[in-house]
């Protein structure tokens, strides 16, 4: 049963889904505030690189070297995030060009591929990477084993995060305080909250995340560096913050979803099993399904009701609003 | 002492020039700071780049190839950009033009049709194919509101599998099916004689070649040009672009407007696609390896943004960043560092947007509430990351 086709793709979406849902919950924190960060694939393969290059140079425990490479590659992904927020806080730059920039500065083509060839990472494998923890016996039992029980580390601590921002946003004093400044800054400047550093906390927040995402990537889904690994997960993550309505229990469900999608081009060649242009329509359905999911929920009018920030991508200046 | 940012009333011309200008300065001087950090010398991987960019024999043959599909795709991104129609889709909508506007050549040549009739064609295929490729994102945000940035890039990549899918995973038209090579490697199937497009030689620098792409893509900045600055359809794009609000109540169809503009830029990026199989590739270039490697469409955008959307300014952008990028294809290896085009592509787009700060507003250091400074704008601080 557990090599069934079905259980298998939910088993590999949940893995596959899991950079998504990081990238998602990072990109929902940053356009929370008003901030539309379109530098998340940028910021994950920086994240990547810098993760990647952790492991390879720790010499110690597994444990050490992974939980060093995360925090690396969240400081990394914070980095590119602050001078996107720099850029659109600060100097009040256009939000969706100065994203595009810090994809391509930071992307396939840029400081990545640049950090990956300086630091010798191309086509070796990862010293240490991220394994399930439960026992074999565990794994093995029905649909649950490989679906909840067969995940590495970084899928746990993805659920823990979706739970921890959901009460952020509901029921802490900041997270009110975050929704106020993406929904009225001025409202918000007014009742005493300080929207600069509410946006910048929170757009660095979201590349720490974006980091993790493309750590996730070297070190559990595919554990190697290739320049552009991450291969437009960061557009995807973008897609879901609005499928899911800027909710974030929703993010989980949409990350799964697209993780199956992207499961469906490995698991169909594992299994030998060919329609028609097999390679043309399974590489492209996650691509095409986000396209149709976001014409679907983007019908006129919906956007607003659905919960988008009312001040997203529209910069604030005290005197000007 | 704080620093204040004012509206400026009136911008002046000089910063149009003087800021993109101070970009690339600015660019070049922290790209440097990347390189001593990561162990290179800047002042040699940089004359290594000018000479291979500019000065060395063959150099600007090289930098002109490289240059041609980069004015398609930067003009691409200037006509939507410009009316605030973020179309980053000029990747997919080049592939989809070489796609079709090899089908034209490859069909017409074939019949021995003449020459210019062939070209003809083939560019009114390119930009067909291009035209419609960018029109699904034009349609779905004219009627459904949806973004079209993420929508026009999530076509990129299906794009990019349907080239694949053409040369190396069936057996289309446009792949080379007879003789040795195709059954070692796949490739696209050679243009007939016909379908290839001339050059005009200069005798400089051992032979430059003018692609006729390239004469294509300034008759389309002038085109361009004259379409958004002396018609009512380019004052309306113009209106809609700076405030959607009043362009509708002044009658303007918004709908109309939107589906016009993508398909207008995706004419210019298919364009530049069937400009690559004619000028240059001679066949459909399916390898993922190929094409879909030099990213030009993600260029086009660094050059829109720097040339500040003007059509001129993005075809002289355009010849400035083909230099850079042919000399990093030239000079990628053990001794110059890959990738660092890229990094100062985006250093370059960076400072360019921190400067439009500085064209749209007055920066002042105030000393106290009465002493009130004016600080030259010169030397503001510059946007650094």
């Amino acid at each position: 049963m557990n090599n069934s086709l079905v259980v298998a793709l939910i088993a590999s979406g949940v893995a596959y889904g899991t950079p998504l849902l990081f990238g998602a919950l990072g990109e929902l924190l940053a356009e929370r505030s008003g901030v539309l960060n379109l530098g998340v694939e940028g910021m994950m393969l920086v994240g990547a690189v810098m993760g990647f290059w952790t492991v390879q140079r720790v010499h110690g425990g597994s444990a050490l070297a992974l939980v060093l490479a995360i925090v690396v590659a969240a400081v990394a992904g914070t980095a590119m995030a602050a001078i996107h927020a720099f850029l659109v806080i600060t100097l009040r730059a256009s939000q969706i060009v100065s994203g595009l920039a810090l994809t391509i500065f930071a992307g396939a083509a840029g400081l990545s591929s640049y950090l990956g060839n300086d630091l010798n990472l191309s086509g070796l494998p990862a010293s240490h990477a991220f394994h399930p923890v439960f026992p074999n016996s565990m794994q093995s039992w029905p649909i649950v084993g490989p679906i909840v029980f067969g995940q590495n580390p970084l899928v746990y601590a993805s659920w823990v995060c979706v739970i921890a921002v959901a009460f952020y946003l509901a029921r802490t004093r900041p997270g009110l305080n975050l929704r106020a400044v993406g929904e009225a800054p001025g409202a918000a400047d007014a009742m005493g909250i300080d929207v600069v550093k509410y946006r910048y906390a929170h757009t660095l927040a979201g590349g720490a995340f974006a980091g993790i995402a493309g750590a996730t990537v070297t070190l559990a889904i595919t554990p190697q560096w290739v320049s552009g690994i991450t291969g437009g997960a960061g557009w995807i993550a973008i897609a879901l913050v609005i499928f899911a309505f800027w909710r974030p229990e929703l993010c989980l469900v949409g990350a799964y979803f697209f993780g199956a999608m992207q499961a469906l081009a490995p698991e169909l060649q594992a299994r030998n099993i060919s329609l028609g242009p097999t390679e043309l329509w399974t590489n492209s359905l996650p691509y095409a399904a986000t396209v149709i999911v976001l014409v679907v929920v983007s019908s006129r009018g919906a956007r607003r009701r659905l919960g988008a920030p009312a001040a997203l991508g529209v910069p604030y200046v005290r005197e000007e609003a | 002492m704080r620093v204040t940012v004012e509206r400026r009333l009136r911008q002046p011309r000089w910063l149009a020039v003087a800021v993109p200008a101070g970009s690339l300065v600015f660019a070049f001087g922290v790209a440097a700071i990347v390189l001593v950090a990561t162990g290179h010398d800047p002042v040699s991987s940089y004359r290594q780049l000018f000479d291979a960019a500019f000065v060395s024999t063959g150099s600007l043959d090289q930098t002109l190839i490289a240059a041609t599909p980069l004015a398609f795709t930067g003009l691409a991104a200037a006509a939507a950009f410009r009316m605030r129609i973020f179309n980053i889709g000029a990747e997919g909508q080049l592939y989809m033009g070489a796609i079709t506007g090899a089908a034209a050549g490859l069909y017409l040549g074939g019949r021995g049709g003449p020459s210019a009739f062939v070209i003809a064609a083939m560019v009114v295929a390119g930009c067909a194919g291009g035209a419609a490729w960018a029109s699904i994102s034009g349609v779905f945000r004219a009627f459904f509101g949806t973004s079209e940035i993420l929508t026009s890039l999530m076509l990129n990549y299906v794009a990019g599998y349907v080239l694949t899918y053409l040369i190396f995973q069936s057996e289309s038209y446009w792949r080379q099916t007879k003789g040795f090579n195709a059954t070692v490697f796949p490739t696209g199937k050679p243009l007939p004689s016909s379908a290839v497009w001339p050059g005009l030689t200069v005798h400089a620098q051992g032979g430059i070649v003018l692609p006729l792409g390239a004469g294509l893509a300034v008759l389309a900045a002038v085109v361009l040009w004259a379409l958004y600055r002396r018609t009512r359809f380019g004052f309306e794009v113009q209106v809609l672009g700076d405030s959607a609000g009043a362009a509708r109540y002044a009658g303007v169809r918004t709908r109309r407007k939107i589906l016009a503009v993508m398909a207008i830029s995706g004419a210019i990026a298919g364009l530049g696609g069937v400009s690559q199989d004619g000028d240059f590739r001679h066949a459909l270039d399916g390898d993922p390896n190929g094409l879909q490697k030099q990213a030009y469409g993600y260029s086009g955008i660094v050059v829109a943004a720097l040339g500040r959307y003007n059509p001129f300014a993005v075809v002289l952008i355009a010849f400035l960043i083909g230099g850079l990028d042919n000399a990093g294809n030239t000079l990628q290896g053990a001794d110059f560092p890959s990738g660092l085009v890229g990094v100062i592509q985006g250093i370059i787009l960076f400072s360019a947007l921190g400067g439009e700060l500085l064209v749209r507003h007055r920066v002042r250091v105030v000393r106290r509430a009465s002493a009130v400074a004016a600080a030259p704008p010169a030397a503001a601080p510059e946007a650094s990351p």
